[in-house]
């Protein structure tokens, strides 16, 4: 079956990603097809390289950029969420004048129009959040 | 129509699972979760609406209840304890998946 995930949260103050996560993990092992994960709201928060937790501590970002590789998913980030929380991509740094960008690898920028077409094309859009 | 509604929010704290219960028709199946397992706890007045609920399958999240302390006979009877993996069967066996967070 087609999935599409959305995520609200971000790392470290809600337990949603988490379960996003546990989710999506327990799907694609099942045999299932994760077409999207949209990080939305507070939820683009995953998408920061420059997060650094304790080494005795999940890595919540690199968790997902490990699992984007091993199965090759599309994981979005909404850019009005990012650019009010600072989350930057090479293209998102030259328009806005910054001087500096921290996408985590796995993940892209891009619009809402990213989260309608996933309710659209996915079979189930399933949502996590506070 | 079945749909599986997920809760994640402590009956006690918020009005999620009530708003939630209101809106589960006969067929269909909640799932409580993070926080939300707290209303499957046995001898609370949400055990009571969930025991009156009839026609309506409620499941529980394993994980989430180990990390919260709760054991697995302090669940009131007839909410079946799930994993994750059975937590993605239940989406994709029912027809939408709604979210009361």
């Amino acid at each position: 079956m087609k999935f599409a995930i959305q995520v609200n949260e971000g790392p470290y103050q809600h337990q949603a990603t988490d379960s996003a996560y546990q989710f999506t993990k327990a799907a694609l092992e099942a045999g299932h097809e994760i077409m999207r994960i949209f990080f939305y709201h507070d939820g683009v928060n995953n998408g920061t390289n420059l997060t650094t937790p304790p080494q005795d501590d999940r890595n919540v970002v690199s968790r997902w950029s490990e699992l984007g590789k091993q199965y090759d998913l599309d994981m979005v980030v909404c850019v009005a969420a990012a650019q009010r929380r600072g989350i930057v991509d090479e293209g998102e740094m030259q328009r806005n004048g910054k001087d500096a960008q921290n996408i985590a690898e796995g993940f892209r920028i891009s619009g809402l129009g990213q989260l309608i077409e996933a309710g659209i094309q996915s079979e189930r859009l399933v949502v996590f959040g506070d | 129509m079945s749909i599986l509604h997920t809760v994640n929010k402590s009956p006690f704290e918020k009005s999620s699972m009530d708003s939630c219960l209101a809106y589960a028709n006969e067929g269909s199946a909640v799932l409580m979760y993070e926080d939300g397992i707290y209303g499957a706890i046995k001898g609370t007045a949400v055990a009571d609406k969930i025991s009156a609920s009839s026609g309506v399958k409620f499941y529980v999240l394993g994980p989430d209840l180990k990390a919260r302390g709760v054991a697995e006979d302090k669940v009131v009877d007839g909410i079946e304890i799930v994993d994750y993996a059975k937590f993605v069967s239940l989406a994709a066996e029912n027809d939408k998946v709604q979210a009361w967070v």
